[in-house]
């Protein structure tokens, strides 16, 4: 299996870490919701097809990537930086799309 | 059910083994059941065994999409051991052990349980001493474990690389004795012919593609072969789990699918006659009695329903069996293959009723099934009989991570693929 690092270019999926699931959403550091905080340590959407995760490109430039890849036959539809992540959730919350 | 003798086999072989009946029949599913068991793999063909025999209810379809054999109970590498720290797991793991030692009489069928033991190697003093501390808990609780030394290793296993250059040197090991391995496809075929013999309905080649409700109640499902109604609804997927569960309104479960690979080589002589783990990689082997290594190691490491395995866990498995072995160089891999586990959140399985009104649910298996599949049946019976657990699998619940009480045996936290 390769992935594409957008910085590194296609790399063997040996340089990479999987870092799980990226479809759980993190509670506020401060948020006592104990439902929120089980769902985002335990609960799965475990999807056969494609599937929203998180890599690190830890043999390479160590980027954190969101990968989402085809569970069935590991078809790698889109890689992409996490880091604009916060971002992009920050800017959709603005418009209304959270 | 005594169909196979000594007087049985003579019979029938002076009359050219015409008359054997086949092992279960091949029924069209009626139109409804008291209970539907949905998956015909191990552990769903030992529930209907043990709802039959210890319960009474013989009004039960097992349900399989493909045939049986053909999921994981086909693709494990039939170790059977219960060599655990924790005490839920233990009594459990344990209470299938007996199960085991008596399977192919209470199925008179030879399921090849061979208890050739399971030994642990340890590679430094502090794994050593967790690995007493492992036995000690075993034998509170009364089961066999012994610590061995390198010496007895080296007699026990002689072509083990026992020697202080190796790149992890053995300083010695916690064996099991009881442990051992089983023929995996005769486990399926003895229970499916158990069930069989006792009036379940054993129907393949149908796929469940939904479920029926009546209110909030689960009814029945309907299949590739029309509706089917049952008053209770029993799932026992082991990697389809996530999927089955789709189909009935959960999206999320604690619960992440990944792929398993195990390798066979070509038949040596024998070579090794226990079923052995490495305590620094994650690799184990037996030899099967045939002759062939069966082996394996980690899981691939990411989501996966692919049956099949990636290339570096084929390169990482082979050098740990050659960090053990290094006489194997030359012996060439015959097959390789993948079973789908379904890693539980703490590695250690779900038994339970629920989660919606008329289902129960068996899952959470990590690559630990097989041994399971006795005492897997036997709770899983004993729950959908009487709506309660058993005490044996009163721990194993599905709300357990959310009520703080999981099961941990291995001390890794919420990250599946490191169980």
């Amino acid at each position: 299996m390769l992935i594409t690092c957008p910085y590194c270019g296609p790399r063997d999926v040996i340089e990479f870490t999987y870092q799980g699931d990226g479809n759980r959403e993190r509670p506020q550091p401060a948020s006592q919701d104990l439902d929120a905080w089980n769902a985002y340590v335990y609960d799965r959407l475990n999807p056969a097809g494609d599937h929203n995760e998180i890599w690190q490109h830890s043999g390479g430039c160590r980027a954190h990537l969101r990968v989402v890849r085809n569970t069935l036959t590991h078809e790698i539809s889109s890689v992409a930086f996490t880091r604009g992540d916060h971002k992009a959730a920050a800017r959709h919350k603005a418009e209304g799309k959270i | 059910m005594a169909e196979y003798s000594a007087f049985s086999l003579l019979k029938n072989a002076l009359s050219g083994n015409k008359d054997w009946k086949p092992a279960w029949r091949k029924p069209d599913p009626k139109a409804s059941y008291d209970v539907i068991v949905i998956g015909g793999g191990g552990h769903g063909l030992s529930t209907a065994y043990y709802l039959a025999k210890e319960h009474g209810i013989t009004n039960v379809a097992v349900l399989e999409k493909g045939w049986l054999g053909s999921g994981n109970v086909g693709r494990n590498t039939t170790a059977v051991r219960s060599n655990y720290l924790l005490p839920a797991n233990t009594r459990f793991y344990e209470h299938s052990m007996k199960l085991w030692e008596n399977l192919s009489h209470d199925l008179n069928y030879n399921v090849m349980f061979s208890q050739r033991g399971c030994l642990n190697l340890a590679h430094t003093p502090a794994q050593l001493d967790d690995f007493a501390r492992r036995g000690n808990a075993m034998r509170h609780l009364g089961v066999d474990a012994e610590l061995m030394t390198t010496a007895e290793i080296a007699r026990l296993v002689p072509a083990l690389n026992v020697s202080a250059t190796a790149r992890f040197p053995i300083v010695g090991g916690l064996m099991q004795r009881r442990a051992g391995t089983a023929r995996h496809d005769a486990v399926a075929w003895g229970y499916a012919r158990g069930a069989d013999r006792r009036g379940v309905d054993i129907i393949e080649n149908c796929e469940v593609t939904g479920f029926l409700r009546d209110g909030d109640r689960i009814s029945g499902v309907t299949t590739s072969r029309g509706e089917v109604r049952a008053r209770k609804v029993a799932v026992a997927v082991a990697g389809s789990t996530g999927q089955v569960m789709r189909l009935a309104g959960i999206d999320t479960m604690p619960i992440e699918s990944q792929v398993l690979q195990a390798f066979v080589t070509e038949s040596l002589k024998p070579f090794i006659d226990t079923v052995l783990t490495f305590g620094m990689g994650h690799f184990y082997m037996s030899q099967s009695d045939k002759g062939g290594l069966v082996y394996g190691g980690d899981l691939d490491g990411y989501n996966s329903y692919a049956q099949r395995g990636s290339l570096p866990v084929v390169d990482e498995v082979m050098s740990e069996m050659l960090a053990l072995f290094p006489g194997l160089a030359r012996v060439r891999m015959l097959r390789s293959w993948g079973g789908v586990c379904d890693m539980s959140m703490d590695g250690s399985p779900i038994i339970t009723t629920g989660p919606l009104p008329g289902m129960y649910l068996n899952c959470g298996w990590c690559y630990g099934g097989f041994k399971a599949t006795p005492a897997s049946g036997w709770c899983f019976a004993w729950t959908i009989a009487k709506d309660e657990p058993h005490d044996i699998n009163a721990p194993f619940t599905l709300n357990r991570f959310h009520r703080g009480l999981v099961i941990d045996d291995k001390g890794q936290g919420a990250t599946p693929r490191l169980h």
